[in-house]
């Protein structure tokens, strides 16, 4: 039964994006700043932190998780997939990414990489959404530029596009 | 928000679990999913000591039948229990209302017992396990024991659980031929905390309505075979007996109408499935 003490710093490893990565978590410390301070990976961003908001939506061993309702070090041993890995290339977007860019589906970006994260998951398990469907899930996001609606035919679009064979690849 | 420094322990064994609870006299505290304990130590609603995180014990995984009832394990996670292939054919109402739990990207790692740890009063999976009957299973050291969901959620985030002790499991009875059951609840916006939530279980003998978001807790009645306005005038006595909280949401008059015509439309739903 591993006890780690309040006032040190821990080894934390994980898989990110396919990598071994490691660094030092306190206790309290939240995924997303282990994410963005330790392992500099700054992809997920940092909204309400407590849940509400979407932002910092990411994936833990294929599930879809808040890293800022996750302390680092629940995270030790997992395969962690943030927003960094959707891209098949440097200078190439995502099936899902290249969709939103083409229907403007963001403007600031502050809620991009979360929405992404969720969608991208989505959109693996649920191959033909309604736009009643899309809606609902995204529920769990908050944007406050967009109104949504090009988020949603971004979303419908990229679905299509995967139906019809186009990959990531 | 950042939360205020604590020693984190990582059990793997309900002995280890039971000795740290015991150890800590209340300053320790369960990780499961963290949906609802990482955004508290966040604000520093709460300031453990100890967080002690019970998702790699193995006896606490899974989703079991026993006899009658549908056991769910502690480190059970809400969308494990949704997308659980016998959940409609063993228990309709919970298939009825996890989808109104949080949002798929929180149900994903929240867990099923965590959110009766919580004790919210508007939380759906508390009023699910009120309305039918359910139990907490709860462990210590020195042995175990069961309680109703009647008797376990009393007040605003406040249960019967002691502070040694663990929820290792909560018993949903599974379905019974000739039971028909219905789900609503009232938000803003599919997600959001539920202002009101009512679920009804009907049989051939009458109806068991509970009630959510209204008072400090979960209420459950059961009405005996009420036709017309019969039925209306049980509601509103009812509704008028329930201590109905005010807030920034919605006022207790509001609160108390919500429960009169959600609870009408769940009643008569839950008859019309029995049919």
């Amino acid at each position: 039964m591993p006890r780690l003490s309040a006032d040190q710093r821990h080894c934390v490893r994980l898989t990110l994006n396919g990598r071994a990565v490691e660094g030092e978590a306190e206790p309290r410390m939240l995924l997303t700043d282990f994410l963005r301070h330790v392992i500099g990976a700054t992809g997920t961003h940092v909204g309400c932190e407590h849940g509400v908001c979407g932002a910092c939506t990411i994936e833990i061993d294929g599930a879809l998780a808040r890293a800022c309702l996750t302390l680092a070090v629940q995270a030790d041993g997992t395969s962690v997939r943030t927003v960094e890995g959707l891209a098949p290339e440097p200078g190439r977007l995502s099936v899902l990414q290249a969709a939103f860019r083409r229907h403007h589906a963001l403007q600031c970006g502050f809620c991009t990489p979360g929405i992404l994260m969720s969608l991208d998951h989505y959109l693996r398990s649920h191959p033909l959404p309604t736009e009643t469907d899309v809606r609902e899930f995204l529920g769990g996001h908050l944007c406050r530029c967009t109104g949504y609606v090009p988020i949603i035919a971004a979303a419908l679009d990229a679905a299509e596009r995967l139906r019809n064979g186009e990959t990531d690849a | 928000m950042k939360p205020a420094r604590f020693d984190y322990v990582r059990a793997d064994s309900l002995a280890e679990v039971h000795d740290v609870l015991a150890a800590e006299c209340g300053e320790a505290a369960v990780i499961a999913g963290g949906q609802s304990l990482v955004p508290l130590l966040s604000m520093r609603m709460a300031r453990p000591k100890v967080v002690l995180d019970i998702m790699r014990i193995p006896e606490l995984a899974g989703i079991s039948l026993d006899g009658d009832t549908i056991r769910v394990g502690a480190a059970v996670r809400q969308a494990e229990l949704l997308a659980w292939s016998q959940l409609k054919a063993r228990q309709p109402l919970l298939a009825l209302t996890l989808p109104w739990v949080g949002h798929a990207q929180t149900r994903a790692r929240g867990t099923v017992c965590g959110s009766v740890a919580l004790a919210d009063p508007s939380a759906e999976i508390p009023l699910t396990l009120l309305a039918l009957r359910g139990e907490v299973e709860l462990s210590t050291k020195a042995g175990r024991r069961r309680v109703a969901a009647e008797d376990f959620f009393q007040g605003l985030m406040s249960t019967a659980r002691a502070d040694d002790e663990l929820i290792e499991a909560i018993r949903f009875p599974c379905g019974r031929p000739g039971e028909g059951h219905a789900f609503r609840e009232f938000a803003r916006r599919h997600g959001d905390f539920a202002i009101v939530a009512c679920a009804a279980v009907a049989d051939g003998k009458g109806v068991r309505l509970a009630v959510g978001g209204v008072a400090d807790r979960p209420v459950a009645r059961t009405f005996a075979g009420l036709g017309g306005s019969m039925l209306g005038q049980a509601l509103d006595a009812f509704a008028h007996e329930l201590e109905a909280r005010e807030d920034l949401h919605a006022t207790a008059a509001y609160r108390r109408e919500l429960v009169r015509q959600l609870g009408r439309q769940v009643i008569e739903e839950a008859r019309r499935c029995r049919a």
